[in-house]
């Protein structure tokens, strides 16, 4: 079979489709890297989506942690500690069994039935996962940031007259960006990382529509040899991760555009952390 | 396991639980915290090891050795680590049993990889298909250490040249100097001095491996994520403890133990970091002789 036929075949197999059947004998590498490089479009859609909701609510938990009153602070302060003092791997896990114990056809709301059927999903229940996590995990390095934005600005922020949302809008919540934003794009990078785990944690694939490691052991386990899938995977996301490097930098460049050059803070990419 | 456990079809309530969770299957799982416990406690040390020579290795003077030091911590850095834990496993294995093959068969003359299979001579299988169960177990569980300690040594070793750098330089030639030798000033200034630095890095590790052990499931040893799926699954009656899908109450119970895990963690570190702080030349060493001395 050529290569052109194999990516007619399967570049969109995760999404079901093109051909139905996974190759079964007589591996190519040009399948491999085909198959695989389409299991990485669920890895880019879990890690774009949750990061995206994730950032609004880590914010509302950065604040939430922040604030005054228990009331806000102390569910924040559980949310954070439970996220990020558990494995996702854990977290994945319950969810799915919190899910699939959900009445089959539906909640009955105010008179309207909630379909609850999607939530056993991994599209879904597992987006809800990771959407949390990162929100938690996020939200602490925000809540760092929020508490390192020199007390100077706020000063100067008061003595101009801002107030209230304004101030927040104008001062405080860029600076807490550009603080945070190093370590928010060691964060994301983990993230897009964490996605891996998704179909090795309970959620089933679906029809084997899977993301690029749900391949790649594919591979491995019917081809026994490691050696092939697996630094295909290791590439794709060497990859994603410098994609991700260039996007959070140009961020950060704009961010800290009205500094002068020199005081610039440059993004320091360190090893990632599992969760 | 208790007397009044024999029929558990006459008991109802607390004494059914009370039966439930102590029936031999019910032991395997508390069994298998030990098991996680255990690889937290030998992969650590093993990972430091394996971090400490990364990280003596990227500075050495040696250029081939450098080079090995510096791709061993870059090479962790932009992959899932699961990648590594799925790779290592089959790698490791096959890598043993492929020099075992080469010094144990040296007349076999077949390919070792045909098509999809992996054949080595039976001498040289790991285990040997004879040995007992325990073995095989055994055998997947140094397995799963060593994977966890090449992964996790490499974090270390990435952390451990950090605080190598951030050693004032001063330190190091005043050693010199005194006249010491570079092994010297290494061993008796570098190294007592670097910890205090690694420590923050070193902790932040050690949560992560802490969080990291659920993936032991992955790497086929029966942990307690293998216990949970197993015992929480329905039971119908042809078992002695019918009940229903209790899956999501066991997957409950090892939250709470990963929270007290982190928690616990957390405190001893806090402890372990005051009292590293002790007589050093930073804020927090500072801290800390002014509160002794007050």
């Amino acid at each position: 079979m050529s290569c052109a036929q194999s990516i007619q075949d399967y570049a969109l197999r995760s999404l079901g489709i093109g051909e139905r059947l996974l190759p079964r004998n007589d591996f190519t590498l040009c399948e491999q890297v085909v198959l695989i490089g389409s299991g990485l479009i669920w890895n880019v859609y879990f890690g774009v989506l949750a990061l995206s909701f994730g950032f609004l609510l880590a914010t509302a938990v950065a604040l939430g942690k922040a604030a005054d009153s228990p009331w806000l602070r102390k569910p924040s302060e559980w949310f954070i500690f439970v996220f990020r003092g558990s494995p996702l791997f854990i977290q994945f896990f319950l969810a799915y069994e919190a899910f699939v114990l959900l009445p089959r056809n539906g909640i009955e709301l105010l008179g309207i039935t909630a379909e609850t059927g999607w939530l056993t999903r991994a599209w879904a229940g597992a987006l809800i996962v990771l959407f949390l996590n990162t929100a938690a995990y996020s939200g602490e390095i925000f809540y760092g940031a929020l508490r390192s934005v020199p007390k100077g600005d706020l000063e100067a922020a008061d003595a101009y007259g801002f107030t209230g949302w304004h101030k927040f809008r104008k001062i405080t919540w860029p600076t807490m960006l550009r603080l945070a934003w190093p370590a928010y794009t060691n964060e994301a990078i983990f993230l897009f990382h964490a996605t891996t785990l998704v179909y090795f944690s309970g959620f089933p694939a679906w029809q084997q529509k899977g993301d690029a490691l749900y391949y790649a052991n594919y591979f491995a386990d019917k081809t026994f040899n490691p050696f092939v899938p697996y630094p295909i995977v290791a590439v794709y996301f060497i990859l994603l991760t410098l994609c991700l490097i260039a996007l959070f930098g140009w961020a950060n460049r704009r961010l800290n555009r009205h500094l002068p050059q020199t005081q610039r803070r440059r993004i320091r990419f360190r090893p990632q952390v599992i969760r | 396991m208790f007397q009044a456990c024999t029929d558990p079809d006459t008991l109802d309530g607390l004494a059914w639980l009370a039966c439930y969770l102590t029936n031999g299957k019910h032991i395997a799982f508390y069994g298998s915290f030990l098991t996680v416990l255990s690889l937290l406690a030998i992969t650590a040390p093993v990972a430091l090891a394996f971090g400490f020579g990364g990280a003596v290795a990227a500075r050495s003077r040696i250029a081939p050795l450098r080079w090995f030091g510096q791709a061993y911590t870059a090479i962790v850095r932009g992959v899932p680590d699961i990648v590594f834990f799925l790779f290592f496993v089959i790698a490791l294995d096959q890598g043993f049993e492929w020099l075992r093959h080469k010094v144990k068969c040296p007349g076999w003359d077949q390919p070792i990889r045909q098509g999809s299979d992996f054949i080595v001579c039976a001498e040289a299988k790991l285990p040997l298909s004879s040995s007992p169960q325990w073995v095989h177990e055994g055998y997947g569980f140094g397995l799963a250490v060593l994977t966890f300690a090449i992964v996790f040594g490499a974090f270390a070793a990435n952390v451990l040249s950090g605080a190598m750098r951030a050693v004032p330089r001063a330190q190091v030639e005043t050693g010199e100097a005194y006249g010491m030798t570079h092994r010297q000033t290494f061993w008796r200034i570098l190294v007592p001095q670097m910890w205090v630095y690694a420590l923050p890095g070193l902790s932040n590790l050690w949560m992560i491996l802490v969080k990291a052990t659920p993936l032991l499931f992955l790497l086929g040893v029966e942990d307690i994520v293998y216990w949970a799926r197993e015992l929480g699954g329905a039971k119908t009656n042809i078992y002695a403890y019918p009940h229903p899908d209790w899956r999501l109450w066991y997957f409950l119970g090892l939250l709470v133990f990963y929270l007290g895990l982190t928690k616990v963690s957390e405190i001893v570190l806090a402890r372990i970091n005051d009292r590293l702080s002790l007589g050093q030349a930073t804020a927090a060493g500072e801290a800390r002789r002014r509160r002794a001395a007050a």
